[in-house]
């Protein structure tokens, strides 16, 4: 067994775009390794659109990828045995209001994994599971027998991390699970799921594009645009040593708290939109709006290179 | 040290000491959930405040009610010709029947008069409602079940499956309906004639059977486009992948997550479908391919009325009224049911 719990090598994911009679692919992920290890959460920022939730879905197989393989306790995850492998990889959606059936009771949401796996064998038992894992993620047992409807933001992302947690996983790939709650109940979703972490030692591949909730919650970070890997590196190293010109920028615009430090420090403010993945520039996908830009970066994308202390960066010039 | 900290008079800050801590049971006060309702429930209290449709439901009930119970209490039978009553108007006596009222015996009234052989009409009204009715329910529901099945595989599954299921859909929606019905019609008299001989099948004849397979064959092809349409917006709900993350199988997912949240359109579609298989039956017994004699049904009634038209318009006037009371009252309720389930319609 590797010391790894989830290997990604060389992830590609492509969708294929009609346009007009043409068909172009749109790379939403492009050649992306990182490695979790058990009880490990790994942060994954980049801006909206940059393939973030492509690559959790991709890592659970929602999508088949287009190239690359993803390992699991050393596992190759293939077609054949990911039914298995959903009771070790689990995953909690961003929006809480689509992401639970309106028809169907609390109960039976969190009470379907248990059906699909048949982890119960009478009916007592199978509300019994449903019950604590109700009262796990801070619901009322009288809640069970509502619709989700009924549930505030918060609540509902409860009732969605109550279902992931239903089979009991290893690994939960959480994508943007807070950021489409009031702030005050992104704290404790977040320190609860810090404290499942310390309770069940699950991994976390932790998506969000709130670079404070990322550093708070991560051991490391990962950073993405368009599609490649930028940065990874350990988070506080991250924060106080970011390496890629990207990364710096990202760093720049978080906003400080203290308007005295805020005032003196400066933002770098980058030029130009991100291009469109449809018509990714040659090389390095940053090269357009980048400072540091030469003619080495219109040639072909650096290869993530360890900086020392497992800091990667994917830079000619930094 | 409340009593030690002097308030400046233009201080906005709150006197602490006028605040309680909150008791357990004040706390619980502030957690009230309304009583719990689910979507069903939901849709049939709006529904119940639409006084059109609840009247419409009032109507088909009381249709539904009389077409069950009239044959028990009435003593005629859809078929039996009472002697020298031809043509009788409404609560009308022939002389034969006066002769037997006047002896002291009690006679049952032609509600409806009598047709031009003696026939109750009344009791060939009910019975006709009785087809008519039949046929609709039987055809929406052949129409639903395969326009569902249809409908859903395609939709949720996409991609080629999806185009070579619709592009079938296109060359169905393509085929003369009423043709196909007469060459069928004629088919079937031919081969199936002798098969359904003696059967309940017999008594409708094979028009009735060839309308049903026409409607299994050719209808369902607007329900299965419709299910399809929706199937592709829901599919798009994060709650679908959750399903498909948890490891959930594709007919379970379609049973579980889809087709519930599209039984809105399901239900009011098949409510709207009745009428027009009604409408169908309808006039296809006018011009001679409905039921087989002497089964009546509504369509069939107004035809043979058409003959006497001059003298006696109220033959025609019988079933005339009762098919437009049931389409009225089945559009009005699919429309009820349209804005009582409807989401997106909701004020």
């Amino acid at each position: 067994m590797s010391e790894y719990l989830v290997e990604v090598s060389h992830l590609k994911q492509y969708f294929p775009v009609r346009n007009g009679f043409k068909t172009i692919p749109l790379k939403a992920v492009d050649d992306v390794s990182f490695n979790i290890k058990p009880g490990e959460t790994l942060g994954l920022v980049g801006e909206s659109g940059c393939g973030k939730t492509t690559v959790g879905r991709t890592l659970l197989r929602l999508y088949k990828p287009t190239s690359g393989s993803v390992k699991f306790e050393g596992e190759e995850v293939t077609d054949e045995n990911i039914h298995s492998l959903r009771k070790e990889m689990q995953m909690v959606f961003q929006d809480p209001y689509s992401s639970l059936n309106p028809r169907m009771t609390v109960e039976d949401i969190i009470g379907e994994p248990l059906d699909v796996h048949k982890l119960y064998k009478t009916k007592e038992e199978r509300r019994e599971k449903v019950l604590a894992l109700m009262e796990t993620v801070g619901l009322n047992a009288e809640h069970a027998m509502r619709y989700a409807h009924e549930f505030s933001g918060g609540q509902r992302q409860r009732i969605g991390i109550a279902r992931a947690l239903a089979v009991d996983p290893k690994f939960i790939v959480c994508d943007e699970p807070v950021s489409a709650l009031d702030v005050s109940i992104q704290a404790q979703v977040v320190n609860m799921f810090e404290d499942l972490q310390a309770e069940r030692g699950m991994a976390y591949l932790f998506i969000a594009h709130d670079l404070l909730i990322v550093q708070h919650i991560s051991d490391r970070i990962a950073v993405m645009y368009l599609g490649h890997m930028m940065e990874l590196a350990e988070s506080n190293e991250l924060m106080n040593n970011p390496i890629h010109p990207y990364t710096q920028s990202l760093l720049s615009a978080v906003p400080i708290p203290d308007p005295n430090t805020a005032r003196k420090s400066k933002r770098i403010m980058l030029e130009g939109d991100v291009p469109s993945p449809l018509h990714m520039p040659s090389g390095c996908p940053f090269r357009t709006r980048c400072r540091y830009a030469t003619e080495q970066c219109a040639q072909a994308m650096p290869e993530l290179t360890d900086r020392g202390d497992g800091h990667q960066v994917a830079c000619w010039n930094k | 040290m409340a009593e030690n900290f002097k308030k400046s008079p233009l201080s906005a800050q709150v006197d602490l000491s006028k605040f309680a801590p909150a008791t357990d049971e004040e706390k619980r006060q502030q957690d009230v959930m309304g009583e719990s309702t689910t979507f069903f429930k939901d849709g049939m209290r709006r529904l119940r405040k639409n006084p059109l449709a609840m009247g419409a439901i009032v109507v088909l009930i009381l249709i539904i009610l009389i077409i069950i119970f009239a044959p028990m209490i009435v003593p005629y039978g859809y078929a039996q010709i009472v002697k020298d009553a031809a043509n009788l108007a409404p609560f009308e006596h022939s002389p034969s029947e006066q002769a037997s009222i006047a002896a002291g015996e009690s006679v049952f009234p032609h509600i409806f008069g009598t047709d031009s052989l003696g026939r109750d009409y009344f009791i060939r009204v009910v019975y006709g409602t009785r087809v008519s009715l039949c046929v609709g329910l039987f055809a929406s529901l052949m129409v639903l079940l395969i326009g569902m099945i249809y409908g859903s595989i395609s939709g949720y599954l996409g991609g080629m499956v999806d185009l070579v299921m619709m592009r079938i859909v296109d060359v169905i929606y393509s085929l003369p309906d009423m043709l196909i019905i007469i060459l069928l019609a004629v088919v079937l008299n031919e081969t199936l004639g002798d098969l359904i001989k003696g059967t309940i099948l017999a008594k409708l004849g094979t028009n009735m059977l060839s309308l049903f397979i026409v409607y299994g064959l050719l209808y369902w092809v607007s329900m299965a486009r419709l299910i399809r349409g929706q199937i592709l917006t829901i599919k798009q709900n994060e709650y679908v992948l959750a399903a498909q993350c948890i490891g959930t199988s594709t007919p379970r997912i379609i049973r579980r997550h889809i087709l519930p949240n599209c039984l809105s359109v399901i239900i009011i579609t098949t409510a709207l479908q009745i009428p027009s298989a009604i409408f169908t039956e309808s006039y296809l017994s006018f011009l001679g391919l409905g039921v087989s004699a002497p089964m009546p049904s509504l369509g069939s009634l107004a035809n043979d009325a058409r003959s006497g038209l001059q003298s006696y318009p109220l033959k025609l006037i019988f079933p005339a009224v009762t098919i437009c009371l049931i389409v009225l009252a089945l559009n009005l309720l699919g429309d009820g049911l349209r804005d009582a389930f409807d989401p997106k319609l909701q004020r």
